[in-house]
């Protein structure tokens, strides 16, 4: 699975993307989320608001229910701001 | 049709493409966003947009779609750059082209509020105070919850 960070989750990451490969109860967005954060303090401290983190699968918005699987891309990211 | 491009654009050249040939234009409205020198009180001396390269592209592509889908347009056009930009620099054009100038005037508001919220692209303002991320402004999820239960032409 691509996980790809942008803005400032890029920035309190500090990496642009990563390729993983959790274990398979990692279903959905929201055990995924929960997952990365444990990964270290740096993807803990990016993450610690949800509600500000906006989520891509495949390039298409998602929620925390949504299922993930390997081989997606997966992207977050904060709302966005451009025009 | 739907352009992101880190390059400058020539607003009455892109214009004039739009409609070359055409006789059965009416109407055609354009709005340009330019980078701002202040923003919250703070002085701005340039921005990075940054996006996100394929999503970007294919949310342009729906909202373009969508606008044509609500009004009889002729033509759209949707051209975003990203990159560093500085004060007085252009950000984003969009022009539609319609046998009317309502639907014209209506779908060019709707497709700069539309992509305002859904286009992945995110600003980096440098301030005096340092590099900051822009916050996404509640105003302009108002701006596009607007659009979504009305039908073109209704008020």
């Amino acid at each position: 699975m691509r996980v790809l960070y942008f803005a400032w989750v890029k920035s309190k990451v500090g990496i642009g993307e990563e390729q993983i490969d959790p274990p398979a109860g990692v279903a959905t967005v929201g055990s995924l989320l929960d997952w990365l954060s444990q990964r270290s303090a740096k993807h803990a401290s990016a993450l610690a608001n949800r509600s500000v983190v906006r989520v891509a699968v495949n390039q298409e918005y998602v929620g925390a229910d949504h299922p993930v699987k390997p081989g997606d891309e997966v992207a977050l990211f904060p709302p966005v701001t451009g025009g | 049709m739907i352009r992101v491009q880190q390059e400058d654009f020539d607003i009455g050249a892109e214009i004039a493409a739009l409609t070359e040939g055409r006789r059965d234009v009416g109407g055609v409205a354009s709005f340009v966003g330019l980078v701002r020198d202040v923003a919250g009180g703070e002085s701005v001396g340039a921005m990075t947009l940054e996006h996100y390269p394929g999503m970007t592209e294919k949310k342009l592509q729906e909202i373009d779609e969508e606008a044509n889908r609500r009004w009889p347009l002729l033509a759209s056009l949707i051209i975003h750059r990203y990159g560093r930009l500085e004060p007085g620099d252009r950000i984003v054009l969009v022009v539609t082209a319609s046998p009317h100038r309502q639907a014209a005037l209506e779908s060019c508001a709707f497709l700069i509020d539309w992509l305002k919220t859904k286009a992945p692209f995110w600003k980096l303002e440098e301030t005096g105070a340092g590099a900051q991320w822009v916050d996404a402004r509640d105003s302009d999820a108002k701006a596009t919850d607007r659009w979504v239960a009305r039908k073109p032409g209704a008020e």
